[in-house]
């Protein structure tokens, strides 16, 4: 615990003359404020994507999991001997919850994204759809694909395993995407907190000098700059979230229709998340500067 | 308060220092004298662990020099004024800021203090100049910053690396009087300086040991001013 508080001790005690020692750098400032804000504001972006994949992988995952189609195409006039004949071998097949023929419109409805609406769908050599839930254990796809042949030849059973895997998979990857990014921008914040300390610590190396001539310790000098690289990436973090968190904001709210492009916001207690970055950018910016201004004190020595 | 004993102190192979014992007693004055080049720097920096002998030891303020880390090195600064030739200050602060940058630096920047810092400027003439950035200093002014700067910790020793390189004979004067005013007060005090007029000055204000730097020895000059 002390060492925990020694570490964070030129964050805990502002010291007004520690803060004044190191001469002001207007440019490196606002270069690193900047930096800082951008890196927040892609960390939002990441972290947005990242929940949204989730989201969608698990609800693709959830919704398709123990659901079925079987698809009849068939001449007109045996479409309902076969659609009935269909019926009858998945009521009969352990393993199946239930099992109904989507109506005209349920099945006009699926396919007016492609179309638009108003299609004569009654007019058009659409299949019949069957639209199965299985039970926990499930059925056995195989044996019930040989019945299908036999009772109704024109039955094609889609198990949706087929293109749900590859989706809940690419879900998953984007997922893991995002963490990488939000990663990968953290680890950067660190880079250029530490390129921007080591500078300045190389530049202001006679104000090192002085500052030890007069008893100064190495935790005095080092608080001097980790406090001011802290605080501001602390700012630069704070204006870059609140930024992307308005673009998110300003972004379509997800719906049927837009799917993954526009379930991109953060949904319930996620809206939280955001508020999370710029304490990590600051932990991040002290971690880095305090390590950099002890590498070259040490150095300095 | 600082012994050097049986020192050695050798740069990038050459011996700049050997086979070094000295004792910095307390109240004594001494001048280091010696030619440009002889190591007088190399032996304050020694005392004041600004750097480490190669051989021997070093015990400031009863420690041994190599065992101190850099905090234990800052802590005894805090108890030895050093003023340089080539005083540095931190241009961008108003010299009051810079003379009461040890009170700032040891967490000593009480208003009590701050009281003590406007005192200490008027002894060393710098009245009415706390507000002048250290660019816009003369090299005398510098000088006694330097001396101020110091001296405000209240130290138990001053070292004093030619504290009248850049100043003309009337200034050396003064910073001379100044250092034997505050020898008088009960402070150490050792100057190093190629200076011998400035040495012979301070025959008639002090009674100080001069000890000289030669053949990288340190030899008594036998001379009690």
């Amino acid at each position: 615990m002390k060492r925990i508080l020694e570490f964070l001790s030129p964050l805990l005690h502002a010291d007004a003359g520690a803060d004044r020692v190191v001469p002001p750098s207007g440019f490196t400032v606002r270069l690193t404020v900047f930096t800082s804000a951008a890196m927040a504001f892609l960390t939002v972006f990441a972290l947005a994507l990242s929940l949204a994949s989730g989201r969608l992988g698990q609800s693709w995952g959830d919704e398709l999991a123990r659901s079925s189609t079987i698809r009849i195409s068939a001449p007109a006039g045996q479409m309902a001997a076969q659609t009935e004949a269909a019926l009858k071998v998945l009521t009969q097949t352990p393993g199946v919850a239930s099992a109904r023929a989507l109506s005209d419109e349920e099945q006009q409805a699926l396919l007016e994204p492609w179309f638009g609406p108003g299609l004569p769908i009654d007019q058009l050599p659409v299949p019949q759809l069957i639209d199965i839930s299985e039970t926990a254990e499930g059925y056995d796809s195989d044996g019930l694909r040989l019945r299908l042949q036999a009772e109704a030849p024109g039955a094609v059973l889609d198990e949706h395993a087929r293109w749900r895997k590859p989706l809940v998979a690419a879900a998953g990857r984007l997922k893991l995407l995002g963490w990488v990014s939000i990663l990968l921008i953290t680890a950067t914040t660190g880079a250029m907190v530490t390129l921007a300390a080591n500078a300045s610590l190389a530049a202001n190396a006679q104000v090192i000098e002085v500052l030890r001539l007069v008893g100064a310790t190495d935790g005095y000098i080092a608080s001097a700059f980790v406090r001011r690289y802290t605080l501001r990436v602390l700012v630069g973090a704070a204006v870059g979230t609140v930024a992307g968190f308005v673009a998110i904001l300003l972004m379509p709210g997800g719906s049927d229709a837009g799917g993954f492009l526009t379930g991109l916001r953060f949904q319930g207690w996620h809206w939280l998340w955001p508020a999370v970055v710029p304490p990590l950018a600051a932990m991040v910016a002290f971690a880095a500067t305090q390590a950099a201004a002890r590498r070259v004190l040490g150095e300095l020595a | 308060m600082i012994e050097l004993d049986n020192v050695a102190y050798s740069y990038g192979g050459d011996a700049l220092l050997n086979d070094i014992s000295f004792s910095l007693a307390p109240g004594s004055f001494h001048f280091l004298t010696g030619p440009s080049g002889s190591g007088k720097t190399t032996f304050l920096k020694l005392c004041y662990g600004a750097l480490l002998p190669t051989e021997g030891d070093v015990r400031i303020f009863d420690h041994s020099a190599k065992d101190m880390g850099r905090d234990a090195v800052a802590y005894a600064r805090r108890r030895i004024g050093v003023v340089h030739q080539d005083c540095k200050f931190l241009d961008h602060l108003p010299l009051n800021e810079n003379i009461a940058l040890p009170l700032s630096v040891s967490g000593q920047a009480t208003p009590d203090q701050f009281a003590n810092l406007q005192e200490l400027m008027s002894w060393v003439g710098l009245v009415g100049r706390g507000e002048a950035l250290p660019p816009e200093l003369s090299g005398g002014e510098r000088q006694r910053a330097a001396l101020a700067r110091a001296l405000i910790m209240s130290p138990d020793v001053i070292l004093a690396d030619e504290p009248t390189g850049n100043v003309d004979w009337e200034m050396s004067q003064r910073l001379l009087r100044l250092l034997v005013e505050l020898n008088k007060m009960g402070k150490t005090v050792m100057i190093a300086t190629h200076d011998m007029a400035l040495i012979r000055a301070a025959k008639a204000l002090v009674s100080a040991r001069v000890l000289r730097i030669s053949n990288n020895t340190l030899q008594s000059a036998g001379v009690d001013l």
